[in-house]
This record gives C-alpha cells, structure tokens and sequence, in this order.
C-alpha cells in the first residue's frame, strides 16, 4: 500500500513538474517575477531603506532571506490553480475513479511544487551573488535557512490545497489565496524592519509566520541570533501542515 | 433538394447468443435500486433504478438534465448518493469504493485528459496509476496509440488535439486495462460525424468482444446503432427498458420524414405541407421536433405515397431541404414516454419543449437539475 502510495505519487510529481516546464508564460512568470522583486528592492528601494538598518549591514544581506519567504508565500497560490485546473478539466475525475492511490493526487501536487520552489530559490539566490549577497555563517546553516524557507513553503501548499477544494474554480482560488498572503508578506520584516512601523502594527508583524521564517533565515544566513525564530518557524510550517493536510484530505475525499 | 429514399434500419444485436462473464465477480454488473441524488433542493436522482448483466451494452437514454451522468458518477464512486443501493459486479460502490474502481474504467464528454501532456504521456500517467510497470505501461500506450489512429501526433501536446483526437485518446486511456466495465458517457456528444464514426467503430468493436458498456447518450440514433439494451430515462428515474426493437414496437410502420427550407412564415409553410400531403392522400401529418420538419405517417404502398408527394411538392415549387422515408426510430418511441408530445396528432406547437433533447452538454448533475427545472417547466412528470 506505500509502495504504491509511493509510486502513485511519483507519477503524478513528474506529471506536475511537467505542466511546469511546459507552459513558458509560466515558467517566465514564475522565474522572472523573484528575480525582478529582488532588483526592484535592491536597488531601488534599497538606499531608502538600508538607513533604517542597523549599521554595517548591507540591505541586499538583509532582503534576500527574506524575499525568498516572500517568493514561497506567493507562489503557493499555485498549488490551488493546479488542483482546480485538475477539477475543472475533469482529470480529477479520472484519478479518482481509478484504483490509484487517492491522497497521491493531493502528495503529488505538493512535491511538485516543493521541487519547483527548490529550483526558484536557487536561482534567486544566484541572482542575489550577482548582486551583492553572500552566506556568511557557512554552508550548514545556509542550508538550514534554505530548509526552514522550503518547509514553511510546503506547509503553505497545503493551505491552499484545502482553498482549492473550497473555493470555485481556480481564479476564485487564487484571489482568495492572495487576501490571506498579501498582507502576512508584506505586514512583516521581509522588506523592511519591523521597528520601522506603527506600534499597532508592530505585534501582528512580529509574530506572523511570514517573519518569523525570514528572521530565522536571516540569522542563519548573516548572523545573529538564530533560537527562538527558527524553533517557532518550524513550529509554524508543522501546525500548519498538519492541521491544513487532514482539510485538505477532508475536504478532497468530499469532492 | 435532396430527395433520400432509405430502407427502415434496424441495429438489433440482442439475439446474439448471451456472453460468458469470463470469471468475474459474480452477480450482476450494475445493480441499482431505489437510489436517490440530491443536489441541495433539487433532485438528480429520484428512486433511480437498473440492472445490467456481463457482456451486455447498455444505453441510457435521456434528454439532457435527466440524470445520466450522475447514474455514471454513482457507479464510478465519484458521487455518493443519498438513498438506495448501488453495486458493480455485487461490491457495494461506497463501502467496498476501491474494489470497485479495479473493475470499472471511465471515458466521456469531459475527455479527461491532461491538456498539457502529450498523448503518449497521458496514456503511460495513467497505465502507471493504474499500477502497471513503467516499462508495460508504456508498450500499452503505444499499442493503444496505433489502435486509435493517434500515433503520429503521440508525441504533440494534448492541447493541439481536435475535439475528436481528444475523445480518442479519452477513450484510449479508459481501455488501458481492458475492464470489465466501461462507462461511456456521452461520448460523441459535440463531435463530428467522422470522430463520431471512428468512436462507434470503436465501441462496436468492445461490443463484439463481449465488453460490458454502460453507454449513456442524449442520440436516440447512437443508443439504436450500438446498444443491445436501452433504459430511456428522464426526470431522474427509469421510464422504460427493452432492445430497441421492443421500443421502436410501440411506434407504427414506415413513415414520410420531410423537412423545409423555412420561408419564415411558420404558420403558411405548415399550411402548404398539410395541403400537399392532404392532395397525396396523406393526412396524418405531425410536425417535427425541430421547426419546419414533418412526420407524415403512411399505410400503406410507401413509395408510391413518396412519389405522389415528392410530385406535388416539386410541382408546387416548396423548397424541400429533405423528403426521406424511414423506419420507425427511437425518437418517437422517447417523445412517446417523455409525454413531451402528447398522443401524435396535431399538437404539433407542444412540442417545444423537446427541444432539450438537443441542448447542450451536460456536464454534472446539479446543471442537469437546474436545466431541467428552467427547460421543462410544466412538462407534467405523469403524463
């Protein structure tokens, strides 16, 4: 039964990283769009924020852990659009009327978006040596920054794999994915410090998951003190994953 | 005009000898009683029953919005339905789900397959889901490739496929595993007459291989062509079963099918066609199901009564778009149950409403609901 819960989900990965390298608009807006974000902030937004940072720290050392929160955030969105598309066009029918393993179409949908999101942030953070960053505590803890960004990412896929089953249609689920991302992106210390904003505002920013993955990463990636963040990452993408995967698998074996 | 002369056609292949069920599970291939669908208010299913035997092809026959596709999704486990038993080969399709989903495979008008991949692709994704080996699967994808003439673009992305190439391929990936029962649901609706041809060929060929098929199909003439047993359904429920023959008894002899060019005066091309058929002789006229067609009932000499009134009609200068000569077929026998068209004579303006039989696709079952309900308004459920 996990052999070929395992298959099952195999074949259905490689059908999604497919749909991926097969469709050019979207690999052009899903590899173009981070690396423009990571210029536009870089250099045009940078000079007025890098005042605001503690000195000696450069803003491209401090936007590019961050931005690659950002990136997984958004593109998470993608996780509904696939499962739509696969109910609207009646494939969803055909896998589920066939004696495969059920939860492959749902394990499938999100490796394949896992794997997609390694190769994005590996290029954004090439494009990030080009323009200045560097790791600076060494290769565990960059792997572990990249680690704790791909898993908060997965946790997120299954959020919108529970909004695919809800919403109608995949428009639907997009938009409603981006009101929930939107303001948990950018109400938080991926472009700027949280200190820089009103006191009100100063709790939510703090403390959302969006930061606390980005405070970790930037800890481990340029120093600075890594505990607390990365231990309530973690604990964040796992309560997120498993309370979002039994909706999800709720919620798909009610189709 | 087109003046077409064709001998009454009979399609009956139920007096072939009975097929063997090859081992299979026992019991009968579908088995549904009393099975209720609701969809919020509105009922899809309403004390839904039937039963069909291995080898046997089966059609279910409805206007759009009577249920057919949600009988599908029952049986195919893709819908629970709210009352009743449904079961495939004995196994009860919600409690034993994926014993049944071993047995069944399903193709239709939603041709539910992966736009993005290529045909070949698609087949091997599927063989592989279906738990066949890499290597197997992909043999079969060729294999089924060849069978359905879709070698050549094999290698092309679904999404530069016709709608026909589509249903092919549709029909290629449910034959992976040569079930034991197929469910086909609709599956020309919205083709071309040649992809619909090469669909029939294909399912006449299962049929003479002893495959058990549930076919549903909104074309009286498709059920006719390949199916050994038709149920007619509306309004949710089973209104009739029989061989085509046996339905096609409940109508008379051979009649005069006529259809004109619209002069766009309804009410002066009926008038010319009652009195032209009324100078034949002919006086059972019945207006047809689409505007500006006839049905002329005949006693007796058939072509000398097409002849007197292909005469009249030529000397008259009425422009015939079509003057044919046929058996009777299935569409009378389903106005007939349906009540759409009350006892034949001149109710010829009720018949409006079986205009839906044409409508378009019918995609899940609470749309069917919904159409049925704005389309059939007043249609008396008892008549």
């Amino acid at each position: 039964m996990t052999t070929r819960m395992l298959g099952d989900t195999r074949t259905v990965t490689q059908r999604n990283l497919w749909h991926f390298v097969r469709q050019p608009d979207l690999l052009v807006f899903s590899t173009i769009q981070p690396v423009m974000f990571v210029l536009l902030f870089v250099y045009v937004f940078g000079g007025a924020i890098e005042t605001s940072l503690p000195p000696g720290v450069d803003y491209v050392d401090y936007l590019l852990p961050g931005i690659l929160v950002q990136s997984v955030a958004f593109r998470a969105s993608q996780t509904s659009v696939g499962l739509a598309e696969d109910l609207q066009r009646g494939v969803m029918d055909r896998f589920r009327s066939m004696p495969m393993a059920r939860s492959a179409v749902l394990t499938g949908r999100t490796f394949a978006d896992l794997v997609r999101n390694a190769a994005i942030l590996a290029l954004m953070i090439t494009v990030g040596y080009v323009v200045g960053f560097s790791f600076q505590n060494g290769v565990l803890e960059a792997a572990a920054a990249i680690g704790l960004i791909l898993a908060f990412g997965y946790a997120l896929s299954w959020v919108f794999a529970t909004i695919a089953f809800v919403a109608k249609g995949a428009e639907a689920a997009q938009s409603a994915g981006f009101v929930a991302i939107f303001p948990l992106v950018f109400a938080s210390s991926v472009f700027v410090p949280v200190e820089t904003m009103p006191t009100w505002l100063q709790g939510f920013a703090e403390n959302n998951p969006v930061s606390v993955t980005a405070d970790a990463a930037r800890s481990l990636s340029i120093g600075g003190e890594v505990g607390s963040a990365a231990i309530e990452s973690i604990a964040w993408s796992a309560g997120i994953a498993v309370v979002f995967g039994v909706l999800a698998v709720w919620r798909y074996n009610r189709i | 005009m087109l003046l077409c002369v064709s001998a009454p056609q009979l399609s009956d292949r139920s007096d072939a000898a009975p097929r063997s069920s090859d081992g299979r599970a026992p019991g009968p291939a579908v088995q549904m009683s009393d099975v209720v669908v609701e969809f919020g208010s509105t009922t899809a299913l309403d004390g839904f029953d039937l039963e069909m035997q291995s080898g046997e092809v089966l059609g279910l026959l409805g206007p759009n919005g009577s249920g057919k596709t949600t009988a599908v999704k029952v049986l195919a486990t893709l819908l629970r339905h709210d009352e009743g038993t449904a079961r495939v080969f004995g196994l009860d399709v919600v409690d034993d789900a994926e014993e049944v989903r071993r047995r069944i495979a399903l193709a239709g008008q939603y041709a539910a397959v992966d736009e993005i991949l290529t045909g070949r692709q698609n087949l091997s994704m599927f063989g592989e889901l279906f738990g066949m080996h890499r290597s197997v699967a992909s043999d079969r994808a060729t294999e089924l490739l060849d069978r359905f003439d879709l070698l050549d673009a094999g290698d092309r992305p679904v999404k530069n496929y016709s709608g026909g190439m589509r249903r092919r391929l549709d029909l290629a990936s449910a034959l992976l595993t040569d079930p034991p029962l197929l469910f086909l649901d609709e599956p020309t609706t919205g083709l071309d007459l040649r992809s619909r041809n090469t669909i029939w060929d294909v399912i006449g060929e299962l049929a003479a291989d002893g495959a058990t098929v549930l076919l549903t199909t909104q074309y009286l003439e498709e059920a006719d062509a390949l199916a050994d047993r038709i149920a007619v359904m509306d309004h949710g429920r089973v209104i009739a079963t029989g061989t085509p023959a046996e339905l096609k008894q409940q109508t008379g002899g051979l009649g005069i099918r006529l259809a004109l060019v619209p002069s766009g005066d309804d009410a002066a091309d009926e008038r010319r066609i009652r009195e032209a058929a009324g100078d034949a002789g002919l006086d059972d006229v019945q207006a047809g199901r689409s505007p500006g067609s006839w049905t002329i009932a005949l006693d007796e000499a058939p072509l000398e009564a097409l002849a007197r009134l292909a005469h009249i009609l030529s000397d008259g200068g009425v422009d015939v778009r079509s003057l044919e000569l046929r058996g009777p077929d299935l569409d009378d026998v389903f106005l007939r149950l349906t009540g759409d068209e009350a006892d034949g004579a001149d109710e010829a303006d009720e018949a409006d409403g079986a205009d839906d039989v044409d409508g378009a696709d019918d995609v899940d079952g609470a749309d069917d609901v919904d159409q049925t309900g704005a389309g059939r308004n007043g249609q008396g459920r008892d008549r």
